[in-house]
């Protein structure tokens, strides 16, 4: 929550970086991964307005004119669950291949293409995760400021340059963030967690690649990864701002205008689920342990979707007021942030509960999570909890679409994932739908309490 | 991909020095009632008044969607302690949670979860603060409360006893167990000498194992009242309702006698001052940082207010974006740092840093970066900005000024940072106009007048190789602290 409160009155338009000061409470993070998107009633979700491009992109607008800004989200299916599609896995492919695409352009180099975007105040972002890579641009409306950022996007996303020096000080970088990541438990922690719960899964691969995999990467393998995945049937585009329809028409065709069609990413494999628990301590010289648990959680889509949410919601999912933060922290103290969440993905994604405590309250911490769960599976939640998490999901929905930025979010995963369009209005329903019944039901078929992950990361002096 | 650490830069901070809501000025009855409450609105569309007990209110309507934020500002944080209770303001944000006369421990919480809202708070080094998002027809219910807990507080032994334990775990994820972070908390604590800019906000480990319920019982007294406390609501609301209601819940307070903290300024540096920080780690990280005023030390100071402004640009010519200048030689020019960055937050009480950071790249050392960042100040002190770079700068605070109207919660964020920190909320209007107006002179000559090295600090993460049986230092921390 407060992780999101980039409080700088300073110009950035990129997010600015001392590790120091800022700090968030950053209990509630961990949820909005997991769960996106409730209704109600009361309350009308903006009306989405969908179409495709000639050559195949699916385009989800939703008009906003209260301010004169304009928000492009492009998205791709090519995230790091593509790396392993080449004869030979290398993880960090797909980040690389993103990353590579502002780093030389159209005959502009890195530094110009920053210009060009910087000049006219507008903002670039890019990244890819395990299921998505993407590129955005926030920009005034006035096409003084939009038409030359939009133009800039479209070269930096069709004619990149894939140059090989940039390609060599990028990889560099992300070799010494690969290194960073093991002075960090939490990093640590879950990469195993990733590593032990998918196995051969491309899911297993951690999307920064890893010291072994960097090693091997060429240049030749981003091209060829681009030209698969960087194609017009493989691309979401999210448009929110001061459009009118035609004009976000024009915006979306001429984005992707020299993008070949191309197909779409093919299906994820299926994910198989531990058959038995399995529990693995790496030593490291923290002050805490830091644990993972969880088990193979569920797709977006999953039939068993909003009983789950509702049952996380309840279990430790809503930060304060969880069973989770309840037990552990506020009737024992033994840490500042403990949750849980399913991760929802294109292929099943993983449930996990986490907490960080003090190396000598490991045991005490493992047992608590440990029965808690197990009731909570053979019980389910308490009929007030339930109704407590209906109320909270009912009543905080605006909350969830109260600014442009959150509504492109939502644009890109509702068409990244193929919801349907009343996703959002029909959200609220769906959990109301929801009985203690049903989700005692889903929580028993689903939840393997005897067949559980466990990854701790701390000292076991 | 670019491989900044994810965080904002803001350093927040506020003296309340003789602002005349802080007194404790009794009611002229003798006046109009309504004078009392005279609403003005400001070009931004911000309505503030102040109740008859001196707490101030600001209001900022915007009906893009129907939700509200609710923050209530207290003017106390990590640099109002003293040695020995350092981590106190923060110890008592956690406990503001933990039942007052009227509401048992969480209740407020549940409430607020049972209607649909978030509600967190945070502690600075010169503020802290407590905040609602909810439905906007929600917002009477955390109006109710958030004053219920302003005078009502009940501090009970056996919470504490709990909570205590929970902030030292806070401490040890954020800071003990983070390389960087501890890093940052040696690098302040040797950077300021006697400023009380180099407590750590949550505290040092040792003050927080000594620490008293009877500690966090006389902060409260001492610090939570009407008169040192703004009320911020933004979003979806009826600016007289809002105003009716802060009356209602707030006004029958009575005010308390706010004794503001003692000066404690900083004195002048004399050289450079340099630490290492050895622990387990795998990558080196440097940290620089050069004594610069804020916008409140110089608010009176009208020859040379504007410096602050110059140095907001300078901080974006050096790091306002991938074009900017630190990115450009040293990550992708001369490829000796993965990561370089500068900042500046002129929103404090006292005095501050501008600072650097940066990791070298593989085969480079941090000495080299270090001398890389001041070829980089020299060549300022040199030469002025291009009018493009500066342009650039221009454009994105422009830009900015438009795409944080998107976020309820930032512009309160905004208010409630400028009000508490003592430089009044009405700078913020001023502010695209006086970046505006910087030029590439002013830029080179506050280079030249603030980034000395006799006001330089210097930190480095010294990585020692990582094996269970290398424990790292354990007592330190540094940044913002949420509950």
């Amino acid at each position: 929550m407060l992780d999101k409160l980039l409080v700088t009155f300073l110009t950035k338009s990129k997010k600015h970086k001392h590790p120091l000061k800022y700090v968030g409470a950053n209990l509630f993070a961990p949820v909005l991964a997991a769960c996106i998107l409730f209704s109600n009633n009361a309350f009308a979700s903006p009306e989405i307005q969908h179409w495709k491009t000639q050559n195949g992109a699916a385009v989800y607008f939703v008009p906003s004119n209260d301010l004169p800004m304009v928000d492009v989200r492009i998205v791709f299916d090519a995230g790091s669950a593509r790396d392993t599609e080449n004869k030979k896995a290398l993880s960090g492919t797909a980040l690389m291949t993103n990353g590579l695409l502002a780093e030389g352009a159209a005959g502009d180099n890195a530094q110009r293409l920053a210009e060009k975007f910087e000049a006219v105040g507008a903002a670039f972002g890019n990244g890819a995760l395990k299921d998505m890579a993407w590129l955005s641009v926030r920009s005034l409306r006035d096409d003084k400021y939009l038409q030359p950022a939009l133009i800039n996007l479209k070269n930096i996303l069709s004619f990149p340059d894939f140059n090989e020096s940039a390609f060599k000080r990028e990889l560099e970088r992300l070799k010494i963030s690969v290194k960073a990541g093991k002075q960090s438990p939490g990093n640590i922690a879950s990469l195993r967690f990733f590593k032990e719960l998918y196995g051969s899964h491309p899911y297993a691969q951690p999307s920064s690649g890893t010291e072994e995999s960097l090693q091997q990467l060429k240049l030749k393998h981003l091209k060829t990864f681009y030209k698969k995945y960087y194609v017009a049937n493989n691309a979401v585009i999210a448009i929110v701002g001061q459009l009118t329809t035609d004009e976000a028409k024009k915006v979306a065709a001429d984005l992707v205008a020299d993008l070949s069609a191309g197909e779409h990413a093919k299906p994820l494999p299926a994910v198989k689920a531990l058959t038995e628990a399995k529990t693995i301590h790496i030593d490291f010289p923290s002050r805490q342990s830091t644990v993972l648990m969880g088990q193979v959680g569920m797709a977006r889509g999953d039939a068993d979707y909003y009983a789950l949410y509702l049952a996380n919601h309840a279990f430790g999912g809503s930060g304060f007021g969880s069973r989770l933060m309840e037990e552990v922290r506020e009737k024992r103290g033994l840490a500042y942030s403990t949750y849980s969440y399913f991760s929802l993905m294109r292929a099943a994604g993983p449930f996990q509960i986490g907490l960080k405590t003090r190396n000598d309250q490991l045991d005490e911490a493992l047992k608590i999570i440990r029965e808690e769960l197990n009731k909570y599976i053979t019980n389910g939640p308490h009929k007030d909890e339930l109704q407590d998490s209906l109320k909270n999901i009912t009543g905080g929905f605006p909350l969830r679409i109260d600014s442009n930025k959150k509504i492109a979010e939502y644009l890109s995963v509702i068409g990244f994932y193929n919801l349907p369009l009343d996703y959002l209005d029909a959200f609220v329903g769906q959990v109301n739908a929801q009985t203690k019944v049903k989700v005692d039901d889903a929580l028993k078929r689903r939840m393997h309490a005897d067949k559980m992950l466990t990854v701790i990361v701390g000292s076991k002096g | 991909m670019k491989l900044k650490r994810i965080g904002a830069a803001i350093a927040l901070s506020g003296l309340l020095m003789g602002m005349a809501a802080c007194q404790t000025n009794p009611v002229n009855k003798s006046a109009a009632p309504n004078s009392e409450f005279k609403t003005r609105v400001s070009q931004s569309g911000v309505h503030s008044f102040t109740l008859s007990n001196g707490m101030k209110v600001l209001i900022k309507p915007d009906h893009r969607s129907p939700v509200v934020v609710s923050q209530v500002w207290y003017k106390v944080g990590g640099s109002y302690e003293y040695a020995g209770v350092t981590g106190v303001s923060h110890a008592l944000e956690h406990m503001m949670f933990k039942g007052t006369k009227n509401l048992k421990a969480g209740e407020f919480s549940d409430i607020i979860a049972a209607n649909g809202g978030s509600e967190n708070a945070f502690t600075g080094k010169d503020y802290t603060a407590y905040f609602q998002r909810i439905a906007s027809d929600r917002l009477e219910l955390c109006l109710r409360n958030e004053a219920d807990r302003m005078r009502n507080l009940q501090l009970n032994e056996a919470e504490f006893k709990k909570e205590i334990e929970v902030i030292k775990e806070e401490r040890r994820s954020r800071t003990d167990d983070n390389p960087t972070s501890l890093t940052y908390e040696r690098f302040n604590a040797a950077a300021f000498i006697n400023s009380s800019y180099q407590q750590p906000i949550i505290g040092w480990m040792e003050d927080l194992d000594s620490m008293q319920l009877s500690d966090l019982s006389a902060w409260y007294q001492t610090w939570y009242a009407p008169n040192n406390a703004t009320l911020v609501v933004a979003g979806d609301v009826d600016v007289q309702q809002v105003k009716a209601w802060a009356e209602k819940y707030f006004g029958v307070f009575k005010p308390s006698k706010i004794i503001p903290p003692k000066p404690r300024r900083e004195v002048p540096q004399m050289g450079e001052r340099r630490i290492t920080v050895k622990v387990p780690a795998k990558v080196p990280y440097l940290l620089m940082g050069y004594k610069v005023p804020v916008l409140k030390t110089l608010i009176n100071d009208e020859k040379n207010i504007d410096d602050i402004y110059a140095l907001e640009v300078l901080a974006g010519v050096l790091d306002g974006g991938q074009s900017s200048r630190l990115t450009k030689t040293l990550v992708r020019e001369k490829e000796i740092a993965s990561s370089a960055g500068a900042g500046y937050d002129p929103y404090a009480r006292q005095q501050t840093l501008f600072l650097f950071d940066g990791s070298p790249r593989d085969g480079h050392s941090v000495k080299e970066l270090e001398s890389a960042i001041k070829k980089q100040i020299t060549e300022i002190q040199n030469t002025a900005p291009s009018t493009a770079e500066l342009d650039r700068v221009k454009a994105q605070v422009m830009a900015s000024s438009v795409y944080e109207k998107d976020s309820v919660f930032y512009q309160a964020m905004q208010l409630g940072t400028l009000e508490t920190v003592g430089v009044g909320w009405q700078k913020k209007d001023e502010y695209l106009k006086k970046i505006q107006q910087v030029t590439p002179q002013e830029v080179q000559a506050v280079a030249k007048k603030y980034l000395i090295d006799d006001s330089l600090t210097v930190a480095i993460l010294d990585p020692q190789p990582i094996n269970a049986n290398s424990p790292r230092a354990s007592r330190t921390a540094g940044g913002r602290h949420a509950r």
